[in-house]
């Protein structure tokens, strides 16, 4: 039989605010354990929580990036249950009345289509600590640095048939929170992490097979690798006559191996109700239009001006628009050398590549847009050719300073006076007899190709200065001359 | 709605609370006439009332997102029964 993959995606994005959702005590990675835990976050008797504006802002900024309708008014509720890294006894999250309704997000898929990923809502909550499980004499260490950061979570509709899909979305979604500058994005420290629901069905029914969630994934690799075995598990016990629990997955992206959690460890109810301690979250339209305005240029928007403005491809705008730094570094270098596809060559070309050498980002780029693109200009005027261009830039990743100053101060100025090139060009045939012989008896519509010889010569002669466009002409006039 | 033994003990165990045998009885019928009551409530018509999250008319006030909390960790700990690496230590979780 033929199986149709069915997947949905719950998400939690970990808020880039200073500060917790109900508290002042600072969210910054690392700290040493609990020492950015307050007595609200501690849960003791007589705290009370007060709600954080930045990270009803950052939600709200969300929901509008999404189309999404968003929540005049919301509602915290607590989410009852017990374990030791949420002091509280309860999770402070939202339930019926989330900040943020019914959005969408389009992906882009391998084949150019475009697919739309529908989000059922999104709510803000808080996160729990930490539980260190290695041995403390037979006990567990909580590490509540962590706990009452914000959070929101987004709730996909079941849209998704593939795993590549679901990366797919996975990495749209990444990109726009860190577009929007609500989340850093880092997974490895689990600002972004991912609950996948997976269901089978035969292919051509409608009706939802039973679904399994596989929890905490934190990388597109082994969201990728959780879905795919998950899918093949679903398929061989259902082939096999079994049947599918609806069950709690863990993955372990190490060992590749997937378990159920043991039932206990979900056997929850978690008899939500509202939260006494905090009043109705009540936003107007003046509110949401300010948010509106302050939202930053999204990918999309980058993409459709990248292909429109410049003529890039899809692809090239793709990669390009994928994070907002990215695209504006490109757009300013694209301004400055007036030349939207070979400021994309660079960037995704050279930039890319030293960024990648020295394991840096973009926003750390010791070569700015504004020197890119006056060494990119250099090129466009025939000054330096692109290989002496590569030399320029290494040097001005280097030592810094603008591309004139580099080209000036080492010489590296593109030979074009014509009379130059044509003493180097002489001095090259002069010297290869055996290959003057062979491009004479080539016929004459192969002798193009045995021009790379010559030019190599001339290039190299030059230091790489001679502008290859005169050098081909005048090579070219040269040969045919011995040919006659 | 009656409340059976067996729906006490849960409520008990999702509490964490720990009862005494003899007094699930007692338990089960107070909670099924707390639930009376609810069933009597339920009897009205509710049909144009906005369901209520909090029983003041007033709406969140909101905080600015600057740092206010200080590090208290050695105060704090001060009154837990055991710590370690600045960990509050707790019974194991996970077997």
């Amino acid at each position: 039989m033929e199986w149709e993959t069915v997947i949905g995606l719950e998400i939690h994005v970990q808020l880039a605010t200073k500060t917790k959702i109900f508290s002042g005590s600072s969210t910054a990675f690392g700290a040493e354990p609990n020492t950015q835990a307050s007595a609200v976050d501690l849960a003791l008797p007589g705290t009370l929580p007060v709600f954080n504006e930045n990270a009803l802002r950052m939600a709200v900024m969300f929901g509008l990036a999404i189309d999404a309708e968003i929540g005049k008014r919301s509602v915290f509720e607590r989410k009852n249950y017990f374990y030791p890294d949420l002091p509280k006894g309860y999770q402070t999250t939202q339930l019926a009345e989330p900040v943020v309704g019914r959005g969408h997000v389009d992906i882009e898929l391998a084949d150019g289509r475009t697919q739309r990923v529908r989000i059922h809502h999104a709510h803000l909550e808080e996160d729990a600590g930490k539980s260190l499980h290695e041995d403390f004499h037979g006990m567990t260490g909580i590490d509540l640095n962590r706990a009452g950061t914000p959070l929101i979570e987004i709730v996909t509709e079941p849209d998704m048939r593939t795993a590549e899909q679901a990366v797919a979305f996975a990495r749209k979604l990444h990109s726009l929170v860190t577009s929007l500058g609500i989340c850093d994005g880092n997974m490895a420290e689990g600002s972004l992490r991912f609950d996948v629901n997976v269901s089978v069905r035969p292919k051509g029914t409608e009706t939802l097979g039973t679904r399994t969630e596989t929890k905490n994934l934190n990388s597109f690799r082994f969201m990728e690798e959780a879905i795919e075995l998950e899918v093949e598990r679903q398929i061989e016990v259902i082939e096999g006559g079994g049947e599918i629990r609806q069950e709690t997955r863990l993955y372990n992206g190490d060992t590749k191996v997937a378990r159920a959690m043991r039932s206990k460890e979900e056997a929850n109810d978690y008899r939500y109700f509202p939260c006494p301690d905090l009043l109705p979250i009540v936003i107007d339209d003046a509110y949401i239009e300010a948010v509106r305005a302050s939202l930053p240029i999204l990918p999309a928007q980058w993409k459709a001006t990248f292909i429109e403005q410049y003529g890039l491809s899809d692809y090239d705008a793709s990669v390009l628009s994928s994070n907002n730094v990215q695209a504006a570094y490109f757009d300013q270098v694209a301004r400055r050398c007036g030349d939207g596809k070979l400021a994309a060559n660079w960037v995704m070309g050279e930039l890319a590549r030293l960024l990648n050498q020295h394991d840096t980002d973009i926003k750390a780029s010791p070569v700015s847009a504004e020197q890119l693109g006056g060494l990119l200009e250099r090129i466009k005027d025939d000054t330096i050719s692109g290989n002496i261009a590569k030399k320029v830039f290494e040097a001005m990743w280097l030592d810094g300073g603008t591309a004139d100053e580099i080209i000036e101060a080492k010489g590296l100025k593109q030979v074009t006076d014509s009379g130059a090139i044509e003493g180097i060009v002489d001095q090259v045939i002069a010297s290869s007899d055996k290959q003057v012989e062979q491009y004479k008896a080539a016929e004459p519509d192969k002798r193009g190709k045995m021009l790379g010889f010559f030019m190599g010569q001339v290039m190299k002669a030059s230091g790489g200065k001679a502008n290859p466009g005169a050098v081909t002409g005048i090579l070219k006039q040269k040969l045919d001359a011995l040919c006659d | 709605m009656a409340l059976e033994r067996s729906d006490v003990e849960k409520i008990a165990h999702l509490a964490r609370l720990q009862i005494r045998e003899d007094e699930v009885p007692g338990y089960t019928q107070t909670l099924s006439d707390i639930l009376a009551l609810v069933d009597q409530l339920q009897a009205t018509d509710t049909t144009d009332v906005e369901p209520m999250a909090h029983p003041l008319d007033a709406v969140q006030r909101l905080r600015a997102d600057v740092v206010s909390e200080t590090n208290q960790r050695e105060q704090l700990q001060s009154v837990a029964p055991a710590v370690e690496n600045g960990l509050f230590l707790v019974p194991r979780v996970i077997e």
